[in-house]
């Protein structure tokens, strides 16, 4: 795209230079945007951590760090003595466990899939890929309320069980950690499918031939052979979805029916019902940290793919 | 080189190197489960009775009482007047921005701005739509507007990433030498944008709009935080009637929602793949 400095001449350069201060500034108004509008706000969320609870919602300007001590403690109003906040570490185990299940489940139903896809015959190969695209940009809570109406009592899932004989009464699913992990798993799989996919379509089928010819089983070359090859893949794969699944609001809430809740659905509370703004807040930015440190891992594995 | 290949044969069809044992049953099941709900959903939108779990006959009932629910009209067309507004911002900005970090050489600050762009889609949705909530409800203390613009400015922000990157892609795959070619023949930079960059890049614009159009219209969690009172968009609507007694009209608006999603998709595919 751009010739080496050293073919240009002086002039050019001086030229070039003067473009390229000038092409900057095309950014500036998308940059302008995203501050006033994404960016910005953050500072002031990472603010009100540091500020005290008014009465009914909002903060009172002066500096406490009682929001970022209720993430997990708690202070008995009676006598002061300080506890773990039982109800918080509930929701944190209850996140982390329901994303890391997410992911396997995901990974255990998506990398067949994108193998699948990857073997395909060239020309045919998009309208796979498009079919699990359309699902990838079909709205999150439309594709929510589609499995709340396959698990539900009525649902088609019990009703189906209940036809061949396996169950004698609907199995109470909906409601449940078991809905959420559902729901996340649905909704998410595209996200596990496309990176995956990417990694096996490029995928040398000569180093898996060779791996038969070395006598390999089947199970073998898929171990030693095609899995470390498509490893970046399946790391890309497993934050993309892990990292949405933490943050997860609708589907738990949908889904969770309120007392189910992740750590995104506590964060809600705190402005709600909990009016805790600070809290919240600490609990905004703590989610925020987590996430930017898979996605530290995740760039340094992209790169390291180069 | 397929003759050991062919020796191993265990079965009585030819030995594959790309078969794996189960792989295209999982797949198999895995279409299956990621359609059957959908399909589950549109079928009931056509159901004669109120169940969504009982059949009773077909009927475009539930399209005609949504179509006259005014809750639902006023919903519909504020979605379609913030998705049309934002992704109308949030393209002409994306345009420029990735003019301006695809028509030069590598500059200092790049990184940051690419980090800025694609920062909605880093930022867990819930952590931004509480930080807008946030700086929102100050502003509307300080001046006392609770009109659309929130909705319009939020959700602009969080498409333009989706609108930057097939543009960007478009423009790296085209040659810088058609604007040099104008440059040598005398047209001026402004020339040169509107008769060889702009028609050049447009099937680029076009896509990234339609992207930025599908993302808007689909927002739940920044539009349910920062909406004021009787500010629903078709998604915050429907998400408060789940809650309810559910009946087979937010089936018939899901699907209506749907229909449009898979033919801006459609037409969206259609564009990006003459590029290749």
């Amino acid at each position: 795209m751009v010739r080496p400095t050293s073919a240009l001449s002086s002039g050019e350069i001086t030229a070039r230079r003067t473009i390229v201060r000038r092409y900057w500034l095309l950014c500036l108004p998308a940059l302008v945007l995203l501050v006033f509008a994404a960016s910005g706000p953050l500072l002031i969320v990472l603010a009100y951590s540091f500020l005290e609870p008014a009465e009914y919602s909002g903060v009172v300007w002066s500096l406490s760090g009682e929001g970022w001590f209720k993430v997990i403690l708690n202070r008995d109003i009676f006598d002061d003595t300080i506890s773990l906040a039982d109800a918080h570490m509930t929701i944190f185990w209850r996140s982390a466990k329901l994303s890391v299940l997410t992911t396997l489940l995901t990974l255990a139903i998506g990398f067949p899939t994108a193998y699948f896809i990857a073997t395909r015959p060239k020309t045919h190969r998009q309208y796979w890929l498009f079919l699990i695209t359309i699902p990838f940009w079909t709205n999150l809570l439309i594709r929510t309320y589609a499995i709340m109406e396959v698990i539900r009592n009525e649902g088609i899932l019990n009703s189906s069980l209940m036809s061949l004989g396996l169950i004698g009464a609907p199995l109470q699913i909906l409601y449940t950690d078991t809905a959420v992990l559902i729901g996340m798993v649905y909704v998410y799989l595209p996200l596990m499918v496309l990176p995956l996919y990417a990694a096996m379509e490029r995928l040398d089928f000569r180093l898996v031939e060779a791996g038969y010819d070395l006598y390999a089983t089947r199970f073998q070359v898929l171990r030693r052979v095609i899995v470390p090859l498509v490893k970046p893949g399946i790391i890309a794969g497993s934050i993309l979805v892990f990292i949405p699944s933490l943050g997860a609001y609708v589907t738990p809430r949908v889904l969770g029916g309120g007392k189910n809740m992740m750590i995104g659905n506590l964060i809600e509370l705190q402005f709600g019902e909990g009016r805790n703004w600070p809290l919240g807040a600490a609990l905004s930015i703590g989610l925020l940290v987590t996430v930017m440190a898979a996605l530290v891992f995740y760039v340094r594995n992209e790169q390291a793919e180069r | 080189m397929a003759e050991p290949s062919s020796t191993r044969r265990r079965s009585g069809r030819p030995f594959s190197v790309r078969h794996l044992p189960g792989f295209t049953l999982v797949a198999a099941a895995c279409f299956v489960m990621l359609y059957a709900p959908i399909v589950t959903l549109v079928t009931y939108s056509f159901n004669g009775g109120e169940s969504i779990a009982l059949w009773e006959g077909f009927s475009l009932r539930w399209y005609v009482s949504a179509w006259a629910n005014e809750a639902v009209q006023e919903a519909t067309v504020r979605s379609l007047v913030v998705a049309v507004l934002a992704s109308g911002i949030a393209t002409a900005l994306a345009t420029m921005a990735a003019l301006g970090t695809t028509r030069t050489g590598p500059f200092p600050g790049r990184m940051v701005i690419y980090a800025l762009i694609n920062q909605p889609l880093m930022v867990p949705e819930i952590v931004t739509a509480v930080a807008l909530l946030i700086f929102f409800a100050m502003i509307k203390i300080a001046t006392g507007y609770t009109g659309l613009a929130y909705l319009v400015l939020a959700h602009a922000a969080f498409c333009v990433p989706f609108a930057y990157l097939p543009i960007r892609a478009r423009l790296e795959g085209m040659d810088l030498s058609y604007e040099t070619a104008a440059a040598d023949l005398y047209a001026t930079p402004w020339r040169t944008f509107r008769y060889v960059t702009l028609p050049l890049m447009t099937p680029g614009i076009v896509a990234g709009a339609m992207l930025a159009f599908v993302i808007s219209l689909d927002d739940v969690v920044i539009t349910e935080f920062v909406k004021s009172a009787g500010q629903d968009t078709l998604p915050t609507y429907m998400l408060g009637q789940l809650r309810r007694m559910v009946t087979p009209e937010v089936n018939a608006i899901s699907t209506a929602l749907l229909a449009l999603t898979v033919l801006l998709l459609t037409v969206f595919f259609a564009l990006t793949r003459k590029r290749g």
